[in-house]
């Protein structure tokens, strides 16, 4: 007993010293603990830089986005149905400045894993311990000879990145003649916001109601059947929407021809007046610049406890880039809490310190039927450290019973506070 | 008693656990506050509100203790916390109501 405590009472000085030494390098040097570099500003990406420093104001963040504020997709169909602005989804990014992230609007265009470095289209290099990429989805034409073109892509819009797309199929909207045909074709799952096109399919029958009566907006669903919520959807299109909705799965696009805006599918074409094509997509550009693409040529796989990516090492990857976990779908809330396991993991990685055995991840998804009543589905999951994925929690989650009021306020309140969550 | 009681011994174990537990502290406060992040997209950064979501910030431990409990027991009746609140033990929910009671409103 009495060696092992001298041994230990050794051992004890001999630590002590140790960081005696660390500490006054530290002091006099006062060099950061580690240097972060997020790629993209998003839902994911800016809430991992504001947590970053918010939770270890002694590491060094560098956040690079190319545009100069962000625009949220959440909620940007109801600048199709006419109740928003695009101005009222917008919120910049000064707000970050508090917390001491270093905001650059530049493009990054390369990663060197090796040397741990990030290359601005600018020219400028920017080093780091740990890069989190957060780079959203690409929008994949190659299927689509038709929307080959720079003049045929502002003639078909996708608007599944919300700015001057949303506002522009908006003017179109506005310029067709009633009595027309809106037709929305939706890609194969998986794809960005699961919900987001039957939304946007009752977003624009709401505004048609109202201002074109005579018009219909037909969904050509690449499913085999609606992908989220469809009890709820179908009971708005078979309701208020009924005549003015029509759902056609198995409708995947073959080609566009933009002359004549016809849908081109398997069993002959569909004439539209407006046509939007939300096309496949996959990880942003500089995933697959990097390296770090895994499943299908398309998303980034990544270790679920750390968010780090499963093929480069010192690489994070976030949001809708990500190969989903079971059940996980491609949606800003569950972005901005990726996020948040992220920034957790990257603190502990950089100051060595043991990582959480288990994170948790909630989501929540608000879709608007009109401009007032929504309908919800929610989900919490859980690292599973056997499976080495998050999985749902079993018992937890759901929907809503039916479109309500209440939850329309909610939807609101829970868009003023992800974006400060994010960015204020 | 007494004369078998190590004070010298006591003293140093006592200032080995001052010395050991900030490490310990920050990981689980890092653990935890990443847990209650959970949270913020709804009821604000650290639980301050943003928006008509009540904020938790400041707000009594046994409070929002109670209050998870009885969404997950169905007690209390509501859009979405019931379905969220399952996905929480009770461990789980006793330290993210530890953690926004600490925080300043």
């Amino acid at each position: 007993m009495n060696l092992k405590r001298r041994e230990f009472v050794k051992q004890l000085a001999a630590g002590a010293a140790v960081s005696a030494i660390a500490g006054c390098a530290e002091t006099s040097r006062t060099p950061a603990a580690g240097r972060v570099v997020v790629i993209g500003a998003g839902y994911a990406g800016a809430t991992a830089a504001k947590y970053v420093r918010m939770w270890a104001p002694d590491i060094d963040v560098t956040l690079v986005e190319r545009d100069s504020e962000f625009i949220s997709c959440p909620l940007s169909n109801l600048v199709l149905g006419g109740s928003k602005k695009i101005s009222e989804l917008t919120v910049g990014y000064g707000g970050l400045a508090k917390y001491g992230v270093k905001v650059v609007r530049d493009d990054a265009v390369a990663v060197d894993p090796a040397k741990r470095e990030v290359r601005l289209a600018s020219g400028a290099t920017l080093g780091y311990d740990r890069l989190i990429v957060a780079p959203g989805v690409d929008m994949q034409y190659d299927t689509l000879p038709g929307l080959a073109s720079a003049n045929a892509k502002s003639k078909v819009l996708h608007a599944w990145k919300a700015g001057p797309q949303t506002v522009a199929l908006r003017r179109q909207l506005e310029a067709m003649r009633d009595g027309g045909v809106y037709a929305l074709h939706i890609p194969k799952a998986p794809y960005r916001c699961p919900p987001g096109p039957y939304e946007r399919a009752c977003q624009v029958a709401h505004y048609f109601k109202t201002a074109k009566p005579k018009s219909k907006v037909l969904i050509l669903d690449a499913n085999e059947d609606v992908v989220s919520k469809k009890g709820l959807f179908m009971a708005a299109w078979n309701g208020p929407y009924k005549g003015i909705v029509e759902y056609r799965p198995n409708s995947e696009l073959e080609d566009v021809d933009v002359a004549t805006l016809t849908a081109k599918l398997q069993f002959g074409g569909v004439k539209a007046d407006v046509l939007n094509v939300v096309p496949p997509q996959r990880a942003g550009q500089i995933a697959l610049t990097t390296g770090l693409i895994t499943a299908n040529n398309r998303w980034c796989g990544v270790n679920w406890q750390t968010m780090e990516s499963v093929k480069v090492p010192g690489v994070h990857v976030l949001g809708d880039a990500t190969l989903s976990a079971q059940l996980m779908p491609k949606s800003g809330h569950m972005a901005n809490q990726h996020a948040k396991v992220c920034a957790v993991a990257v603190i502990a990685m950089i100051k060595n310190q043991p990582l959480n055995p288990q994170p948790m991840m909630v989501n929540t998804c608000y879709s608007f039927i009109d401009d007032r009543n929504v309908v919800h589905v929610a989900s919490v999951h859980t690292y599973d450290a056997t499976e080495k994925t998050m999985l749902p929690v079993k018992g937890a989650g759901g929907l809503s019973d039916k479109a309500n009021e209440l939850e329309g306020t909610y939807a609101l309140s829970w868009a003023q506070n992800i974006w400060a969550d994010m960015l204020a | 008693m007494k004369s078998t009681f190590d004070w010298g011994w006591a003293a140093l174990m006592l200032a080995v656990a001052a010395a050991w537990a900030p490490a310990t502290y920050a990981q689980d406060a890092n653990t935890v506050r990443g847990m209650a992040a959970t949270c913020a997209n709804c009821h604000g950064t650290d639980g301050r509100s943003a928006g008509t979501v009540p904020g938790l910030a400041g707000v009594d431990k046994g409070h929002i203790v109670a209050q998870m409990q009885d969404f997950k027991s169905g007690k209390r009746t509501s859009t979405i916390m019931q379905q969220l609140a399952k996905g929480f033990s009770d461990a789980q929910i006793e330290q993210i109501a530890a953690y926004f009671a600490a925080q300043k409103k």
